[in-house]
């Protein structure tokens, strides 16, 4: 993990090579090493807590309680996997599911496409790039309500900006907001501008590119094209892979957009028509409005295994793109 | 695919900073003109917000649109600020996000400190729990953590949005702990022999140092907190404890849509934002450093 520069003479070489060697010496550890355990464990304490309180007990509740029918108030009644069949016939789930996947197809895309722009913006060599750096973070400090706000304003179907230019090109009175197909476009394009997070990412994986890399290739004649093709792209695929996978896992459980933007303009909440009923929205509905905690528990459990067969894949593909850098530093 | 890299020291990742020069004249101010419209792509929605917060109402319904507002109409924030418990809020959200941000600092950087500056058995292979937890989606504790609250009396407090943060989280964790690889290990063996104990180390030796890291982990945490939604959507009831995100959009929702002032709601809008962008100004000479250093290789 550090340089072995680092290690004393008190310190025998085995503890430095981490911890398969001292395991094949025997399970059991030396009093220095055990000491060194404790300490370990308790700086990492916190997390541990954490994990246990805000990961393991959620699942094992959302488990139990989806087995039940509970409205919060009762006592559970146990009926079996009843929520989960209600569920596959429920037009409600299906709807959500296929507007959170359309949500996802078109958002994740645009976003991967816009933040590696965003990146290679950022990383010019220019005097006064820290101000284009600013200017294109900033967005990203809206929050999400806000940035719903205005885009109710710019998409208002009487003064909004939007509508005055497409009436300009003869498109006459477009409602976006008021029409379930449209409203998730809006949606998809108020992400756009959160772009800055995932920029820095990328920020990060361009400069771990070495420059000397550009230099052979530029001496080799490769334009920028080329070089950006067979040089840049490989050797940032670990972090396209974890952008990627970051922006599926938020596009599937995304709440806060649909909540507000369908708010600003319908009666009811994921409206119009349920075009902004996302998943979690539906989640939300049957917890909140309908007092189902064992159905929404239920959802909620399925995202769940969503989410932990994405989080395998992610090990899985990561062994092969992505260097978590745990062996070296 | 793994890159091998030199081992970067702290001057080194200070220098690896710097971009990658752009040779030609003619590169250089093709990159500033496509930046510059990048760039004003990005803020245009931000200058409309701002300039439709200080339009009439006439003239925001005017057609074709001003750009700039003929007459400034201050007087929109003041009205906006006056429909509703605005300071309340205000208030209120700063003691969340001031509460959250220092307990995230707290937490993330004493585990992190734990998972990279510290040797112990099975330390690499827990930190592959932590990477794992990273992907888990969050909805899962929704109901749960909403019962659990309830039954601990903590509906309508700040405690749900607070204490989490107490806890570390695997993204934060993440963070710090590429930022303090780089930390070289002769300066923790030199405080070891110095007769420091772990947690002397962690405040005189690493902390100063960590600072960059911590200003990203800082602003992360304060955005998350000042932006969040579904927590105050959950958990505050009251208006007199309620946050800006909720206590905004419920008025949003009881304004009739007649004569629902539009331009009082971007200067509302306006107003939330103002104090992440001044949060960012002052750390943004830490902030880009300490997001992208190290963080991937």
């Amino acid at each position: 993990m550090f340089p072995a520069t680092g290690r004393t003479t008190t310190d025998p070489p085995r503890l430095r090579a981490g911890v398969l060697e001292v395991r094949r010496t025997g399970p059991r550890l030396s009093p220095r090493d055990r000491r060194r355990l404790w300490t370990g464990l308790a700086f990492v304490s916190p997390w541990i807590v954490g994990v246990v309180v805000f990961v393991v007990y959620p699942v094992v509740y959302s488990f139990v309680v989806s087995l039940t029918r509970y409205s919060g108030m009762n006592s559970p009644d146990f009926v079996g996997f009843t929520n989960y069949v209600s569920a596959a016939v429920d037009p409600l789930v299906r709807t959500s599911i296929g507007n959170t996947l359309l949500y996802a197809v078109v958002a994740v895309p645009c976003s991967l496409l816009v933040a590696l722009v965003v990146a290679i913006a950022m990383n010019q060599d220019l005097r006064e790039v820290r101000w284009y750096r600013t200017a294109l973070y900033i967005p990203s400090l809206v929050p999400t309500f806000a940035l719903g706000f205005i885009f109710i304003v710019f998409v208002n179907p009487q003064f909004g900006v939007v509508n005055q230019v497409l009436r300009v090109f003869g498109a006459g009175d477009v409602n976006l907001l008021g029409d379930p197909r449209t409203i998730k476009f809006v949606i998809v394009a108020m992400a756009q501008l959160a772009a800055g997070n995932a920029a820095l990412i990328f920020l990060a994986g361009l400069r771990a590119v070495p420059p000397t890399l550009y230099e052979a290739a530029r001496v080799d004649g490769a334009g920028p094209v080329r070089q950006f093709l067979s040089i840049t792209l490989p050797l940032i695929s670990p972090v396209i892979l974890f952008n990627l996978i970051t922006g599926i896992s938020s596009a599937l459980q995304i709440f806060t957009e649909g909540y507000v933007v369908s708010a600003g303009v319908s009666d009811a909440v994921g409206g119009p028509d349920n075009g902004t009923l996302f998943y979690m929205l539906y989640v939300y509905r049957n917890a909140f409005s309908y007092a189902s905690l064992g159905y929404a528990s239920a959802l909620a459990f399925l995202l769940f295994v969503v989410g932990v067969t994405l989080s395998a894949l992610v090990y899985v593909l990561s062994k092969r793109f992505v260097n978590y850098d745990l062996d070296a530093g | 695919m793994a890159v091998t890299l030199p081992r970067p020291t702290l001057g080194s990742a200070r220098r690896d900073l710097r971009a990658r020069p752009v040779r030609t004249r003619r590169a250089r101010w093709t990159a500033r003109v496509v930046l510059l419209v990048i760039s004003l792509a990005f803020l245009a929605p931000l200058y409309w917000m701002v300039a439709s917060a200080l339009k009439s109402d006439t003239e925001l319904a005017a057609f074709p649109p001003t750009l700039w507002p003929h007459e400034l109409h201050w007087e929109n924030f003041s009205a906006a600020v006056q429909s509703m418990p605005f300071f309340t809020f205000f208030r209120n959200t700063v003691v969340v996000t001031a509460l959250s941000v220092v307990f995230a600092v707290a937490s993330n950087f004493v585990v992190a400190y734990g998972f990279s500056c510290l040797q112990w058995p099975g330390r690499d292979k827990v930190f592959y729990v932590v990477i794992a937890t990273l992907f888990i989606p969050f909805p899962i504790t929704l109901i749960p953590m909403f019962d659990l609250y309830a039954k601990l009396g903590w509906i309508n407090t700040w405690a749900p949005l607070v204490v989490p943060s107490m806890f570390a989280s695997a993204f934060y964790v993440f963070l710090i702990r590429q930022f303090l690889l780089q930390f070289p290990r002769d300066v923790l063996d030199a405080a070891a022999i110095d007769g420091a104990n772990a947690w002397r180390t962690l405040w005189t030796v690493v902390f100063p140092q960590a600072r960059p890291a911590l200003a990203t982990v800082a602003i992360f945490a304060a955005v998350g907190s000042w932006n969040d939604f579904m927590g105050p959507l959950l958990y505050l009831q009251d208006q007199d404890v309620q946050t800006l995100s909720i206590g905004i959009q419920a008025y949003t929702m009881t304004a009739s849509t007649e004569d629902f002032q539009y331009n009082q709601l971007m200067a509302v809008s306006f107003l939330v934002i103002l104090p992440l962008v001044v949060l960012f100004f002052l750390f943004q000479r830490y902030f880009i450093r300490g997001a992208t250093v190290g963080s991937f290789k």
